[in-house]
């Protein structure tokens, strides 16, 4: 069969290299999680449809839960001072559930600039965000953040000006953090769900802002 | 009580939530958070002390010296009251 005589190095139509079948042996930390998966499952304490739905669960979130936070922030005022006092309890007040970990929202303002790293390994805030990009977990973002941050930002395409102070977040423990971007100029007049479809991913990370109407 | 800070030289093995570059930098108290369960306790199933945590400000010209991209901006981290000392 053709199939079988795949060669690896041709290129997809989009000009990228096939990755490579996984083949390999599972580690040892692979087999540890079939084996308790399996156990816990023959031992009724769970169900394979509990542990598909806790990660369909998981892969449902996105940031569009926290662009409807940040949108709120932006409309109500005594609402901002709330999620500013205490993220947490004004997330669950939207009813979102940030998870034993406590968030804190952090402003950027005319003077003030906030990024997010975790430097130690990758906390994000997965109950408002959904799983962290690809970047957010590479050493390379991860230690140049907190070294060269200006440069990190200027390559995602945002040089601040020299005006503005940086403020770097490393999410070493307890904490999760979630960045308030500024409110951009022209949208006094849109509504709520659409300031919300302005605010993306990477604005409440921090290495953007937020899109223009 | 705790306004400037200096964080602990020490370099235990094991779990350890205090970063490197950070050890031995002065900084100044931002808030307090907690208590929480001491980290380096939890990781290995013990039971934990429950510890302030103390979100410290750092000028990035404290942390880098000379190399700061620049020194006015700055870095904020989580670190447990154990690895603090008054400065």
């Amino acid at each position: 069969m053709p199939h079988d005589h795949h060669d690896h190095d041709e290129l997809s139509p989009s000009g990228h290299p096939y990755r490579a079948d996984q083949d390999g042996p599972l580690s040892y930390w692979q087999v540890m999680e079939i084996a308790v998966r399996e156990l816990m499952i023959e031992k009724g304490v769970t169900t394979a449809e509990a542990v598909s739905a806790q990660i369909e669960a998981m892969d449902a979130r996105n940031p569009a839960h926290g662009a409807a936070v940040v949108a709120r922030a932006w409309v109500d005022p005594a609402f901002r001072a709330r999620l500013l006092a205490d993220g947490s309890a004004a997330c669950a007040e939207m009813g979102f559930d940030v998870g034993p970990m406590r968030l804190i929202a952090i402003e950027n303002t005319a003077d003030v600039h906030n990024v997010v790293v975790c430097t130690l390994c990758s906390c994000y805030p997965r109950n408002l965000l959904g799983l962290p990009p690809d970047w957010y977990k590479s050493r390379a973002y991860r230690s140049r953040t907190v070294r060269e941050p200006r440069k990190v930002l200027s390559e995602f395409g945002l040089e601040l000006p020299a005006g503005v102070t940086l403020r770097v977040h490393d999410s070493t423990a307890d904490m999760r953090y979630l960045v308030v971007p500024a409110r951009p100029e022209g949208t006094a007049d849109l509504s709520e769900a659409e300031l919300a479809a302005l605010v993306t991913r990477d604005a409440m990370i921090g290495v953007g802002v937020a899109k223009a109407p | 009580m705790l306004d400037k800070v200096r964080v602990r030289t020490w370099a235990p093995p094991g779990h350890v939530r205090t970063p490197s570059y950070l050890r031995g930098k002065i900084g100044e108290v931002e808030r307090t958070l907690g208590p929480f369960g001491n980290p380096e306790q939890l990781a290995y199933g013990l039971r934990a002390d429950h510890l302030a945590l103390y979100r410290v400000r750092f000028r990035m010209g404290d942390v880098w010296g000379a190399d700061a991209e620049r020194p006015e901006d700055v870095l904020e981290a989580e670190i447990y009251a154990h690895w603090l000392e008054p400065v």
